[in-house]
């Protein structure tokens, strides 16, 4: 191939994009659950963290038992937000905001008591590839995104699953109309708030799977505010796929191939600081950002508190 | 009404004590002696007040006025972090090139350097809103993290020591940093701070401004539609305004305290910040004592790490606890007063 690239590097890049965007992908489904809801969650974050933290306290018990954990762990942190926002109704923004932050000091602090100051990094049973029979036999494709955890392909599971009830069940229709029109939705007869709580804790549980997948099957250890924002990058890819499953999965694909471009280029051997690698996928979702916006309409309902 | 804002305030900070106090005990730490230190590291000694506590309020407070003047627009700017990056920055490489120019011209060059880099900071963001319609929540953030690898590629490359070891850059000119209080490190900034609080006191009273801020924020339609004030450039100017404040608590933080420039610069300023603001209901001479207050929290857990063990980021759950518990309050005064000017609203399905 052309500027010297090979095979095994494309291979290499496709496999990282994928699993670079699985925990995100997680996060974003359940996010665009929430927001259909109309309610925007920025303590996703901290859900997120929650999760990873939880599985890595689980996978004592074996790496499914920590999937369990985190699962719960981030449902829990959103059954919080959802209370206040959806029980009080106060400023969503603000609300996640402070979700958020009183979770980094959670974590941190239950991390350290628990797996003693750092230094010695922890070490956890992680969830391997598991290839695919046939699929995984294609050439570059196969190896690239048919060998991945099993948590990537229940990632994958879950899009057409929301998709399904989103647009073609009774309670997917009640959910839409609630975020697009909560009064309306009320006077319709449609339980609003009890759809706005659940749809904020499904998001919630969906954001801890995120990361549990990001601890137990990318990582393989905890670290304190490990997942980096990763929570706030799935709400901009809400955004950039339109609050649709299908667009959401692709704008998580796209997002993780421009973080796994810095093992593509380091294979090119571009001498770029390694820095504005990690600059590039935020920059690139801003731009996205800018063009995606305008075209579409966010819920019509989104973080108001009616 | 300031006497209930204030037992408000008591009561959440309260209740945020007492959430960390119960977390430390469940945890299995010793909870009165880590609250023991919390105060010995905050208000313990003239040293521990003026050198730690003040110290760590002087950014808080130039941030927090800043937040102030975004939010009272309802310009939710969550991306001071970054702007004070950006700030500290431009503060450092105009600190390096300072050496010989006299303080008087040497500090406020850099304080300028700082603010005007804030400023461009939060320039993307407000272009994307009034261009684009992009929510400056999520831009505003999103950028945090590229000024957080943009100060790691400084450190280790442009603004990198000459001697190359470490990442971090040259101390600035002694010209350039900051007069402190004899035998504390409390630095001039403080004075800085305190000022600004006043000088914004008096624009959210007295100015047009002030009033058009506090129309956009509370009633954009209202406001819109009055057609005496221009929304989108309230919005705009406000938020420019409020990088620009971060981007000067920045390169105070540089010049006062650090004297270079490395990463993780700030524990989390620009988020405590946020608030540090909310606590003190957007009201610039409540947010020099919110300030104060969370100075307090970040100097006392420094001391709580160091003397009982218990992680520093544990105040971050004070200060979410916070925010969360005043949102509580907020709404359920707004709820009283609404039920009384509307009728009922109808059954709730749930």
């Amino acid at each position: 191939m052309t500027l010297g690239l090979d095979a095994g590097a494309l291979v290499g890049f496709l496999a990282a994009s994928v699993r670079v965007a699985t925990p995100l992908l997680f996060a974003a489904i359940g996010e665009t659950v929430t927001e259909r809801a109309g309610v925007i969650n920025l303590g996703l974050e901290g859900a997120m963290l929650a999760g990873a933290l939880g599985s890595a306290l689980g996978a004592g018990a074996g790496a499914w038992s920590g999937v369990a954990v985190g699962t719960l762990a981030g449902a829990a942190v959103a059954a919080v937000f959802a209370g206040w926002v959806v029980g009080a109704r106060v400023n969503q923004i603000i609300a996640g905001t402070a979700v958020t932050l009183a979770c980094v000091g959670l974590t941190g602090t239950i991390y350290r008591q628990a797996f003693g100051a750092g230094g010695a990094g922890l070490s956890l049973p992680t969830l391997g590839p598991v290839p695919v029979p046939g699929l995984s036999r294609i050439p570059v494709i196969g190896p690239a995104l048919f060998a991945q955890p099993m948590l990537t392909y229940l990632a994958l599971a879950i899009v057409p699953l929301v998709w399904w009830v989103l647009y073609r069940t009774r309670i997917g229709l009640a959910l839409r109309a609630t975020g697009e029109a909560g009064p309306l939705a009320l006077a319709a007869g449609v339980p609003v708030r009890a759809l706005r709580f659940w749809a904020t804790v499904f998001g919630g549980a969906l954001a801890g799977l995120g990361g549990a997948s990001l601890v137990l099957a990318q990582v393989g250890t905890f670290t304190e505010n490990m997942t980096a924002g990763r929570g706030y990058i799935a709400i901009a890819i809400v955004v950039l796929g339109r609050w649709h499953p299908g667009g959401v999965t692709l704008a998580a694909l796209l997002f993780g191939a421009a973080t796994a471009l810095q093992f593509l280029f380091q294979a090119l051997g571009l001498a770029v600081p390694y820095q504005f690698f990690l600059m590039l996928p935020y920059v690139l979702t801003l731009l996205a950002l800018a063009g995606a916006v305008g075209r579409v309409q966010a819920p019509a309902g989104l973080a108001k508190d009616d | 009404m300031k006497g209930s804002g204030l037992l408000t305030g008591a009561a959440a900070l309260g209740i945020g004590l007492i959430v960390l106090a119960a977390g430390l005990w469940a945890a299995g730490f010793d909870a009165p002696a880590a609250l023991a230190a919390l105060w010995r590291g905050a208000f313990g000694s003239w040293y521990a007040f003026t050198s730690g506590t003040l110290v760590r309020s002087v950014p808080l407070i130039i941030i927090g006025l800043g937040i102030a003047v975004a939010f009272r627009a309802n310009a939710l700017n969550i991306g001071a972090e970054g702007q004070f990056y950006a700030g500290a920055i431009a503060a450092t490489w105009a600190g390096l090139h300072l050496g010989g120019v006299p303080s008087v011209i040497a500090i406020p060059a850099v304080w300028l350097a700082a603010a005007a880099a804030g400023t461009m900071w939060i320039a993307l963001p407000v272009w994307l809103r009034v261009r684009f319609g992009v929510l400056e929540v999520i831009s505003t953030l999103l950028l945090n993290f590229v000024a957080e690898s943009l100060v790691s590629w400084m450190v280790q490359g442009p603004l990198q020591e000459a001697k190359r070891i470490y990442p971090q850059s040259d101390p600035i000119a002694e010209t350039a940093r900051l007069p402190l209080v004899p035998g504390t490190r409390l630095h001039l900034g403080l004075l800085v701070g305190l000022g600004l609080a006043l000088a914004l006191w008096f624009v959210f009273r007295r100015t047009v401004w002030g009033f058009e801020l506090l129309a956009t924020g509370t009633g954009p339609r209202a406001a819109s539609v009055s057609g005496r004030i221009r929304v989108g450039r309230v919005i705009a100017f406000a938020l420019l305004w409020s990088g620009a404040f971060a981007g000067l608590a920045g390169g105070i933080e540089v010049g006062g305290v650090s004297y270079a420039l490395f990463q993780n610069l700030s524990p989390g300023y620009g988020f405590t910040a946020i608030a540090v603001a909310l606590l003190a209901r957007l009201r610039p001479l409540a947010i020099v004592a919110t300030g104060i207050l969370f100075g307090a929290l970040e100097s006392g857990a420094g001391a709580m790490q160091r003397d009982a063990g218990i992680p520093a980021v544990a105040v971050f759950v004070v200060e979410g606890v916070i925010i969360l518990v005043l949102l509580l309050v907020e709404a359920t005064v707004r709820r009283a007063r609404t039920t009384v000017a509307l009728p009922d609203p109808p059954p709730e399905a749930a």
